[in-house]
């Protein structure tokens, strides 16, 4: 089996095609492939996490394929990204279903509150938070090279992340308060938004992605 | 600060070519889908509406190869409907490629599949489309019609989109059929009443012929998104002068 540069980690919860989709399209040269096999996982030189659907199948699904250990050990090991649920799996407690994530981090993925979501001129918030949404980049990193903050990524979720050490945060969105959009830690960038729906702006993330040396 | 407000272009496709219709009917041919489809992502469209608008069996496998194609290229979100009657229909939307899924008929026929559909591929990928039309012979407003606007179901437009948001829909796709291809605007009250009774995103369908239809979808019938098919496909209008207009209009637009 050749050696993946990058391996799209396919636990089951929907199509992850348009993730691979938008590798294609961005990196043509780089070996791609949306795979459930825990050693190609572990030999491939960048790691992939996407996730649709809710949290407690997610982490079921992903325990189902036996596929727990190669994403703990991506964490620690190679350029990561998470995406969505992928994000929000590494944190150590969800509200959705009551249960544990993958603790990578400490902090919790909590509910958009509904009593909460007015604008500032009156104007009811919508959950799933679902649309296109500025991004605020809350510190430099390589995979915002070329994206201007500010810019407008596809966003589509009714759970977000509240890590413990702000610090963690790469990247906040107001809806209406300021959540944390991006992560990024050492070897780890995971997103809230969806860079493969995100059209220019998400093609240049994950761009720089694939080029990323952390 | 919320989400921009979407604009979003509908593909009404038949036998792999786009058609547009007038209140439902009179269809002409706009075009070849995979074409159309790059020309609105070049023009900044914040998402795009796939309809299969006669979707039987044999155009079922056409539609799935026209997204698996469109989705190699564009990379903003496809919303895809028409003919959905199984999960299984679902799933094979979303494994072509499709972002989500939209139910229209059988959301009436078996409200099931919409909540077992939402619980398993999760509510953001799971619309639920309503074809409404004034009444008079009915306690309400607005009824909801199946089988592209053919069948009365005696169910309130608002009800029902209700009804669909607690099964787990997770954004509701509103089409007036006494606006649609009339070019007269989208039917604003109809909109605004199912926008205050449900905290899901709507899209506003049927009727736009005009910048400004767009501007008052958003400021008089509250939705979150704007769906037109013949000002764009015909060409009187790009996305982006739409995206202008609404922004000169004090819209927030991505």
């Amino acid at each position: 089996m050749n050696r993946l540069q990058v391996a799209i980690v396919d636990y089951g919860m929907g199509n992850l095609r348009s993730v691979a989709n938008a590798f294609k399209a961005v990196a043509p040269d780089t070996t791609v492939a949306v795979t459930s096999d825990p050693a190609q996982i572990a030999q491939a030189e960048r790691v992939v996490f996407p996730g649709q659907g809710a949290m407690p199948d997610c982490i079921r699904e992903l325990d189902a394929r036996s596929l727990r250990q190669a994403v703990m050990d991506a964490t620690q090991q190679k350029p990561f990204l998470g995406i969505c649920i992928g994000l929000q799996m590494l944190f150590q407690h969800s509200e959705e279903g009551n249960v544990p994530g993958l603790g990578v981090y400490a902090g919790e993925v909590k509910r958009f509150p509904q009593a909460k979501m007015v604008d500032v001129h009156g104007e009811k918030l919508k959950v799933p938070h679902m649309g296109w949404s500025q991004v605020h980049q809350t510190q430099p990193h390589a995979l915002w090279q070329e994206i201007p903050d500010q810019a407008r990524f596809y966003y589509v979720h009714s759970y977000y992340v509240v890590p413990d050490e702000t610090a963690l945060t790469a990247a906040t969105t107001a809806y209406p308060f300021d959540f944390t959009g991006a992560i990024a830690r050492d070897n780890v960038f995971a997103v809230q938004f969806h860079p493969e729906k995100s059209a220019s702006a998400g093609l240049q993330l994950l761009r720089n992605f694939v080029n990323w040396k952390p | 600060m919320g989400c921009a407000k979407r604009i979003i272009p509908c593909l009404d496709v038949t036998d792999g070519r786009v058609v547009k219709g007038v209140n439902f009917l009179e269809l002409r041919d706009a075009g070849d889908p995979v074409e159309i489809a790059q020309r609105y992502n070049d023009q900044g469209a914040d998402e795009l509406t796939f309809l299969d608008i006669t979707a039987s069996s044999d155009n079922r496998d056409l539609i799935l190869h026209i997204i698996e194609r469109v989705a190699e290229q564009i990379f903003i979100p496809l919303t895809v409907g028409g003919g959905v009657r199984k999960v299984e229909d679902v799933r094979r939307l979303l494994n072509a490629g499709a972002d989500k899924v939209s139910i229209n008929t059988t959301a009436v026929v078996n409200p099931q599949v919409v909540e077992d559909a939402a619980g398993r591929f999760g509510s953001q990928c799971i619309v639920v489309a309503i074809d409404a039309k004034k009444v008079d012979n009915q306690p309400f407003e607005w009824e909801v019609f199946t089988h592209g606007g053919r069948n009365p179901t005696g169910l309130d437009a608002v009800k029902w989109a209700q009804k669909m948001v607690s099964l787990g829909a997770g954004e509701l796709l509103v089409t007036s059929m006494d606006r649609d291809g009339t070019k007269i605007g989208f039917n604003n009250p109809l909109n605004k009443a199912i926008s205050e009774a449900v905290d899901v995103p709507l899209i506003a369908s049927g009727g736009v012929g005009n910048l400004q239809h767009l501007v008052e979808g958003v400021t008089v019938g509250g939705a979150d998104a704007v769906l037109a098919a013949s000002i764009f496909h015909y060409g009187e209008f790009t996305v982006q002068q739409a995206k202008d207009y609404m922004r000169e209009h004090g819209i927030e637009v991505r």
